[in-house]
């Protein structure tokens, strides 16, 4: 409340009797360097905060995160606080450390200050509101600026997370010159649906493939809605000079497709993968001798 | 914007360079079903590589393009559409049915020999089971 007082009511002396204030302040945190990091520190341990980094690395931590944190109180700039806490970030995340503990460990650093600032101008309690005054706005921004870097951290690697997770569901694969297989597993979203599409375009037009195998043995079910953009997909690749071979149809989805009216004269479908491959060869005019076989009696594989 | 129409051997191959006028479009229509017949030609090949939006105007243009000169004795073939192309063209319905398509030029010229071929060894067939 005091702080808001104060601010709301700033004039040219107040701005400049912070900017002095805020210097002292550096100035007495610089001096108590040693000391304070090391309070923290052992106040980091007692909270059982950060507990899976060992003493040495709590401390080493402890100490550039003090020197940025007094670095952004006395320049009143945050960019470098940003960058160090999401480098920070970077670092722990991974070894499983919690938001809580993050949000925790900057505000036990900045009780800590507070109580070292209490101390030092206990004598002088106009003095002390003043240099609270102006130590408080900015030690919340700091801290908010750190939990904020944490959490958009650990936002970024989660989508990264998701991005390699729906590249990896979707493999476009060549097995024989210009015939490309598409496997499908698990539940098909609109947005998989549309980035399956993507990747198949694209593999056709950079295999140059001539025939496609879409496999969706491993898709349980799907909404007409998933349905017809296969549909729109199939049609697409025929723009693109490529026949499309559906293999692998559930019940369910047979139903589905039926449901919605697919034009089969369109959508060429086999049974199993096994077939549909077959079916390719034998559009593209491959045939699979065994060897040491010339017999035009074979066996296909 | 005129869109030039080159011979090669039977087959014609008119290449379109950018987005095309509704006029310009209807000029390559009727340019290409009047060369079919003054060249004999056997096959028309459309590059459409550099097209980068294709309305309904411009697709139906294409099929009836296809079709025309299949009254007129030869066969067409689409080539090289976009893959952003053919999605935005089969999600507004603008299916090309009945009009063949291949990747890109060399895909084009394939299917046109094959289908000359296959033409060709089925005249052979029946005069000679006649």
């Amino acid at each position: 409340m005091k702080g808001a007082r104060t601010q709301a009511g700033v004039t040219q002396a107040d701005s400049e009797s912070t900017t002095t204030l805020l210097r002292e302040l550096v100035a007495h945190l610089r001096q108590n360097r040693t000391e304070l990091r090391e309070e923290w520190a052992r106040r980091i341990t007692e909270a059982r905060l950060l507990t899976v980094m060992t003493k040495d690395e709590v401390f080493a931590e402890a100490t550039s995160v003090y020197d940025n944190y007094v670095e952004a109180l006395e320049t009143g700039t945050f960019e470098a606080l940003q960058a160090y806490s999401r480098n920070l970030s970077e670092r722990i995340i991974p070894r499983g450390v919690q938001t809580d503990e993050v949000v925790g460990i900057v505000l036990l650093l900045r009780d800590v200050l507070a109580r070292s600032l209490f101390g030092r101008y206990h004598a002088d309690f106009d003095k002390l509101n003043r240099i609270l005054d102006a130590y408080e706005p900015a030690a919340n921004r700091i801290a908010i600026t750190v939990a904020v870097g944490f959490v958009q951290e650990r936002e970024r690697t989660i989508r990264e997370q998701q991005e390699a997770i729906r590249e990896l569901s979707t493999p476009v694969l060549q097995v024989r010159e210009r015939l490309l297989i598409l496997p499908i597993i698990g539940v098909i979203d609109p947005q998989r649906a549309r980035q399956l599409t993507e990747q198949l375009l694209r593999g056709i037009r950079t295999n140059r493939a001539r025939v496609v195998v879409i496999d969706i043995t491993g898709v349980a079910a799907m909404d007409s809605n998933v349905a017809n953009h296969l549909v729109l997909t199939v049609e697409a690749s025929r723009l693109l000079g490529a026949t499309v071979i559906v293999t692998g149809l559930s019940p369910e989805i047979a139903q589905t497709l039926v449901n919605i009216g697919v034009d089969l004269g369109k959508m060429n479908t086999v049974g199993d993968l096994q077939g549909g491959i077959e079916e390719a060869e034998r559009l593209l005019g491959y045939k699979v001798v065994p060897a040491g076989e010339t017999a035009p009696q074979t066996q296909k594989i | 914007m005129e869109v030039p129409i080159l011979k090669q051997g039977p087959y014609l191959i008119a290449t379109i360079q950018s987005a095309l006028a509704d006029a310009d479009l209807l000029n390559l229509r009727d340019a290409l079903v009047a060369r079919v017949g003054r060249y004999r030609s056997r096959g028309v090949i459309v590059d459409v590589t550099a097209v980068d939006v294709m309305d309904s105007f411009a697709s139906r243009m294409l099929r009836d393009i296809a079709h025309m000169i299949r009254l007129r004795g030869a066969e067409t073939v689409i080539v090289g559409f976009q893959p952003e192309v053919a999605f935005a063209m089969v999600q507004l319905g603008l299916t090309l049915e009945g009009v063949a398509t291949a990747l890109d030029l060399e895909e084009g010229l394939a299917y046109l020999d094959q289908k000359l071929k296959g033409a060709e060894k089925d005249t052979n067939a029946s005069s000679r089971s006649r």
